[in-house]
């Protein structure tokens, strides 16, 4: 086999100007996908994280039927104290969550004694919250990063719109589960940006507030945001919990939770499939570009060597050893393509990241550029190099390997 | 018993609607370590006949054994095996791969086709590059040495599987008349030292005088079988 290498290695060097234009051909394929993967991570990843750490979490459990009525913020849809209980136990003692927070959700009036308008808020405990949605932090643009009693964090668009300041006096107005109308008086404790995707512009304020503002007797829960120890296992930790919780049922022995990971709760899903298919076509174009590329060298190189091919056969060689001759031929290439892309492609990553170029995703300017690229993905587009380079070569070395020795021999 | 026993064997070939017989009704028998040359015109069968003998081709009709195989009941794979382990080929043209040194040249055969163990390898090659009077010059490329030199490898070459046989179509055809005759002594010398059996065809009537027998071929027909020290015909 070695041999067989040698003898590979030495063809490939006796078209050296060939070689190293089909070569120059994958490296720069394999440069492009490595760059275009590491940059469309990093923009994915952050578009994910500033979603799932902005607002949603990275997974939520709510009573069965509320998402599908979640523009409505029903609160008959709330889960009661029994049913938080046994999710916090459950949730308490899984080993992938890092936080979770329960969140009561509802809308209702914002006054500040001249104007009115609508707000959607959120009743949290802070500190939970704040380990939840750990860039809820960086939002709060003005005023202290808490959210203390008493206390309203509103979004900006609200505050420049109602001349509202921090410090200010305003009044909250909503309608309980049971249709009685109450307010509240908060102070404006923060101002928050607005975060992109679902709840990105609702205000807070403390979770006891709120219980006291909809009147509710025992804590009722909208929804329990997760946040995970470890992002990549989230439909790991999505089915655990969904077999976790499949056994709670209600009395009708229907299911009383739904689990949903931020995939099903934010469009800007989609747009990260985007990236994911846009990836998927510059790796067929990879393959596109190898497999031309080495069929091509491939059978020009058992073109003009038909004559050795003759005497090689003559001489009594075996055709699977023809044959494995130039598919080895191929795979040498590939190799060496892959090997010099891939270097060339850590250094331009390396030089992006260098660079710290900028970036700005809705609300959020300025975000620096982080291109990363897993080992895993470096393997399997060598992997794929590879063996593309191998398919590319199977139909020469196969033509090479069933030549006559005879005619070959004849041929001028 | 003989090497090569060939019974009424014909070969026809087929050029679109015209039907070429390059070999009718070819019989002769050689015995083992002869010096045999094949003699002809250009057309005359000459070449087809060794590829036949070398295993390449198959008869149309006729039977042709050769080392005790009937060499046109063996597939292509079969014959590979029966030519890496019973023939050795010598080309006009040298063929010696461009890539690989002189040694490498030499080696290639029992590398790639009879598996041979290194130093049983190293032994045969260095043995056969002395007898070529080659070895000071193994480490060279084909590119770097001359037509003599070339042909004298592809003689190791052949020979270092051990062949029954050897065959050489034209080997000195592209020779000058001193080097072509220094070759075909080198061939004469090595079929003493091993007892293999060599069949080279040729038009240079210096070198036909050179085989100790002589087939004479024309238009597909084997016209004489000169014996040295006496002609018969075929």
């Amino acid at each position: 086999m070695g041999k067989l290498f040698k003898i590979a290695v030495r063809n490939l060097m006796r078209y050296k100007r060939r070689t190293f234009l089909t070569a120059s051909l994958i490296t720069i394929g394999v440069i492009f996908v490595l760059v275009f993967i590491s940059v469309s991570g990093s923009f994915k990843a952050m578009m994910i994280s500033q979603i799932t750490d902005s607002m949603l979490g990275h997974i939520q459990i709510h009573k069965k039927g509320y998402v599908a009525a979640i523009d409505n913020l029903p609160l008959n849809l709330n889960l009661r104290p029994q049913a938080v209980a046994k999710l916090e136990d459950i949730l308490n003692n899984d080993a992938d969550v890092e936080a979770y927070s329960p969140r009561i959700k509802f809308g209702g009036m914002f006054s500040n004694f001249v104007e009115t308008t609508n707000i959607r808020l959120n009743g949290v405990y802070p500190d939970r919250e704040f380990k939840t949605i750990p860039l809820l932090a960086s939002r709060i643009s003005a005023g202290k990063t808490t959210i203390e009693k008493g206390g309203i964090l509103i979004p900006v668009l609200l505050s420049k719109g109602m001349g509202v300041k921090i410090g200010d006096t305003v009044v909250i107005v909503t309608t309980n589960k049971d249709g009685s109308v109450n307010g509240k008086q908060f102070t404006v404790s923060g101002i928050l940006e607005s975060a992109t995707g679902p709840g990105g512009r609702d205000g807070y304020v403390h979770i006891e507030d709120a219980q006291e503002l909809l009147r509710m007797t025992e804590m009722e829960i909208s929804e329990v945001s997760i946040r995970l120890k470890d992002f990549d296992r989230l439909h790991a930790a999505d089915l655990k919990i969904q077999n976790l919780l499949a056994g709670e049922l209600n009395q009708q022995g229907k299911p009383i939770f739904e689990i949903h990971t931020w995939e099903k709760l934010s469009p800007f899903y989609h747009l990260s499939r985007m990236i994911d298919l846009m990836t998927f076509f510059i790796k067929l174009m990879l393959i596109a570009i190898v497999l031309i590329s080495i069929m091509n060298v491939m059978i020009m190189a058992v073109y003009e060597r038909i004559r050795e091919i003759g005497t090689i056969a003559a001489i009594g060689t075996p055709p699977k050893k023809i044959l494995s001759m130039f598919v080895i031929e191929g795979f040498c290439l590939g190799i060496f393509g892959t090997v010099i892309g891939n270097i060339f492609g850590a250094v331009i990553i390396y030089i992006i990241n260098a660079s710290k170029i900028t970036f700005d995703f809705a609300m959020h300017q300025g975000l620096i550029l982080s291109a990363n690229i897993k080992a895993s993905d470096i393997i399997s587009i060598s992997v794929i190099v590879i063996i593309v380079s191998v398919i590319a070569s199977l139909q020469p070395a196969f033509k090479a390997s069933r030549m006559e020795p005879i005619t070959a021999l004849r041929h001028v | 018993m003989e090497l090569i026993v060939a019974e009424n064997i014909s070969k026809d070939y087929k050029v679109g609607e015209i039907v070429i017989h390059a070999l009718k009704d070819v019989s002769f028998e050689i015995e083992p370590a002869s010096f045999v040359s094949f003699v002809g015109p250009s057309g005359s069968g000459k070449t087809t006949l060794l590829n036949l003998i070398g295993c390449l081709d198959k008869p149309t009709e006729g039977k042709l054994t050769v080392a005790g195989t009937d060499i046109s009941m063996l597939d292509r794979k079969e014959s590979a095996a029966f030519r890496g382990n019973h023939i050795g080929f010598i080309f006009q043209d040298f063929n010696l791969i461009p890539v690989l040194t002189v040694y490498e040249n030499i080696e290639y055969p029992l590398l790639m086709v009879q598996n041979v163990p290194a130093t049983e390898r190293n032994d045969r090659i260095h043995g056969l590059l002395k007898a070529v009077d080659m070895l000071d010059q193994k480490d060279k490329y084909p590119d770097q040495i001359s037509g003599g030199q070339k042909q004298r490898v592809a003689i190791a070459r052949a020979l270092v599987t051990n062949p029954k046989l050897v065959l050489a179509d034209e080997p000195t055809a592209n020779l000058d008349s001193q080097t072509a005759h220094a070759v075909i002594e080198l061939m004469k010398k090595m079929k003493d030292e091993l007892k293999t059996t060599f069949i080279f065809s040729t038009h240079d009537q210096k070198i036909v005088g050179e085989a100790e027998i002589v087939f004479t071929l024309g238009d597909g027909k084997l016209k004489d079988q000169e014996v040295k020290g006496g002609m018969k015909n075929g």
